[in-house]
């Protein structure tokens, strides 16, 4: 089984963000890197795939400038077995990522393509979708799993994304309002993950080792006959209001006319 | 907006990409797995051995070492490893020293080619853990006066003595024992001391106020008898057990920093917040000079680190280097511990930060691996060229 799975390079969660005076963007100065959770859960299913069907291999894709390489390596120390990296500096927005990807997996054909759900640093919640759209494949988004993160099948590495016995198709579990939802998907197809599908595993100090040692391949966007001026252009960005000082209550019967005068959730 | 330390001195350019990973790898498993089980195991005065499969499979055990399981890493990957362990703890960090660089690199340098083959793949994968009797209750900074003797018999040796305040020696499966095969110090040989051989044990130490989470005890050898096969061929002398301790303290230099940048971070971010006075006490100058000295000290260690790294990787690296970053490295760590618990008041002292805790253990890693003044002697004499030891 060939997996694709892709992985974008975002600012650390655990990073001060802050706007820039003009609104134009973040400060990025000071600000550290890292996979996108999200794809690193979706890594993190793809080895467990490959690991459950071999012989199988798992490729890391990244679109973005040289930088993005570091996380590419962090896919290939968790243990991916090879990357490609789309190459291109500054801003590219969702449709164009897709687009990029689509190319390479024309030219790559994986069974299946596994990707985090959405980024954390524009919660677009949209490449996933597009590719499907565009390869004309089915997809499976927010993909999770039925035993909770503390289970055996966690422990033990289980994939939550199933492969089933004739290897035409696979199962998923959708985290959807209120329940889960069971898919069978038609391969080759896309699936985006979700939170709560598993654990990423730390890569192993041997394995970066090892993972130095893994091919990326470099592609550029404009031989792949991709036009990635965005479609998408950001006009305008706000820190979200500063929260308002608390205020003390007397007493229940003053809270739950607060409750319901000021705040209105009762 | 203020930056992190580390990048304000673009420390993090230092490193490579590789050892960047190896850093966010063991930087996540120390804060993610370990933090969490932590206050407790100290509480119970234990180190949390459910954690060692966890431990093993990230690689961590006998990390620098090449071959039988061993990650093969650089000099600086392995050091980084060392300060993210002991960001969290310095009892983290023993463990794995006492794994690594006390017990398996003895038999990786050491030892014959079968013992190698026999204890290092199991002691990577922690399913062997190792303990290193060096230290007796009459021979502390003075290793050459130890008491416990080997004599030969047939097919082996027979042991007889004590070793005192002797790391993970309670949960330990192998002990890698030092003693004299005859009446003066040349005569040291290191001997692979195996769980379940008669005449072994190691009795627990209580009442620790320091490394609480770290398993401390003794070994008693009554008339032990150890196997030729378990002798350590390749060296004889106190050169065995020093070179083993050369190797343990420039992983210690590395990770005290860690201690150091976990009680500069938590004072930094308290200095921020707290107010007094209608501002903030970070914008009072007595705390910008405390916070500046632990700067200075934090920034000049990983410059001193670093350097020794290129060193060991080139292979030239002298012990009489490593007491000097041993020596500094702790003493910044303890002085940045203590000032910062003044900075953070009253709740320095509690356990809600990580604090006390840092500079309480700091005491055990100023005594050990040669105490700060057994180092200030070694370095007296190599520039002065006159031994004041005795
Ligand atoms: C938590 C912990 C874990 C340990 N783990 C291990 C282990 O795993 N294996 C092991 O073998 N040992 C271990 N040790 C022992 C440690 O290495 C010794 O405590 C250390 O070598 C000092 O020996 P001592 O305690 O006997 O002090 P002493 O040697 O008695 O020293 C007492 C004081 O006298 C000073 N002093 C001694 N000689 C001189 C001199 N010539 N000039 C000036 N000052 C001098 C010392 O610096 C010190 O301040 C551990 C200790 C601790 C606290």
């Amino acid at each position: 089984m060939k997996i694709l799975v892709t992985i974008k390079r975002v600012e650390d969660y655990e990073s001060k963000i802050k706007v820039k005076p003009d609104g134009t963007w973040i400060v990025t100065d000071g600000v550290n890197y890292r996979a996108n959770p999200f794809d690193e859960i979706a890594v993190e299913e793809a080895l467990r795939l490959r690991d459950a069907n071999m012989p199988s291999e798992v490729i890391a894709v990244s679109v973005g400038s040289e930088l993005s390489v570091n996380e590419i390596r962090s896919a290939l120390a968790m243990g991916a077995d090879k990357g490609i990296l789309v190459k291109q500096a500054g801003w590219v927005d969702s449709d164009a990522v897709a687009r990029c990807l689509q190319k390479v997996i024309e030219r790559e054909k994986p069974d299946l393509v596994l990707m985090g759900k959405q980024a954390v640093d524009v919660d677009d919640n949209v490449t996933g979708q597009l590719l499907a759209e565009y390869l004309g494949w089915g997809q499976a988004t927010f993909a999770s799993k039925h035993e909770s993160l503390e289970s055996a099948e966690e422990k033990a590495k289980k994939p939550g994304v199933k492969l089933a016995a004739d290897k035409a198709s696979v199962e998923v579990i959708r985290e959807i309002d209120g329940g889960l939802e069971t898919l069978s998907v038609k391969l080759p197809a896309i699936v985006t993950v979700d939170l709560r599908l598993n654990v990423p595993r730390y890569a192993s100090l041997p394995n970066i080792m090892k993972a130095k040692k893994k091919p990326v391949e470099e592609l550029d966007p404009k031989a792949l006959g991709v036009d990635v001026t965005p479609k998408v252009k950001v006009l305008k960005v706000e820190p979200p209001p500063a929260r308002a000082a608390g205020i003390k209550v007397p007493d229940v019967a003053a809270l739950v006319q607060k409750l319901h005068s000021d705040a209105k959730v009762i | 907006m203020a930056q992190h330390l580390l990048d304000l001195f673009a420390i993090e350019s230092l490193w490579t990409e590789e050892q960047r990973l190896v850093r966010d790898s063991v930087r996540r498993f120390a804060r993610e797995r370990y933090a969490p089980v932590l206050q407790k195991a100290w509480d119970d005065e234990r180190f949390p051995d459910e954690l060692v499969p966890e431990i093993a499979q990230l690689g961590v055990l006998g990390a620098q070492l090449h071959g039988y399981g061993c990650a093969g890493m650089d000099a600086a990957g392995y050091g980084l490893t060392m300060r993210e362990l002991e960001y969290v703890d310095s009892g983290l960090r023993s463990f794995a020293s006492v794994q690594g660089a006390l017990c398996m690199y003895p038999i990786h340098a050491f030892g014959s080619e079968e013992q190698r083959e026999r204890f290092l793949p199991r002691m990577a994968r922690g399913e062997l853990i190792g303990c290193f009797g060096l230290t007796e209750p009459d021979s502390g900074s003075d290793p050459g006066s130890m008491r416990t003797r080997a004599k030969k018999v047939d097919g082996g040796y027979v042991l007889d003595g004590a070793k005192m305040w002797i790391t993970n020696a309670p949960v330990a499966g192998i002990a890698v024992v030092w003693a004299k095969t005859g009446e003066d110090a040349s005569s040291i040989r290191g001997f692979l001391v195996e769980r379940g051989f008669a005449g072994f044990s190691t009795p627990r130490m209580h009442g620790k106020h320091s490394l609480r989470a770290s398993w401390t005890g003794e070994i008693a050898l009554e008339g032990c008898f150890v196997p030729d096969a378990n002798v350590l061929p390749g060296v004889q002398g106190l050169k065995g057990p020093l070179s083993c301790l050369t190797q343990a303290r420039f992983g210690i230099a590395w990770g005290v920093l860690g201690a150091a940048l976990s009680c500069f971070d938590t004072a930094v971010a308290y200095s921020q917040e707290r107010k007094q006075f209608g501002k903030p006490i970070a914008g009072f100058q007595l705390t910008q000079q405390k916070l500046v000295e632990m700067a200075s000290g934090i920034i000049n260690g990983h410059l001193l680190v670093n350097h020794l790294s290129g060193l060991k990787d080139r292979g030239t690296l002298t012990p009489t280097q490593v007491s000097l970053a041993k020596r500094d490295c702790v003493r910044t760590a303890i002085e940045t511990a203590r000032s910062a618990r003044t900075v953070l008041g009253a709740n320095g002292i509690m356990a809600d930060y990580p604090v006390m805790r840092h500079a309480q253990n700091l005491e055990s890693v100023l005594t050990y691996e040669g105490t700060h003044e057994v180092h200030t002697l070694a370095l007296g004499r190599a520039i002065t060229g006159v031994d004041a030891f005795s």
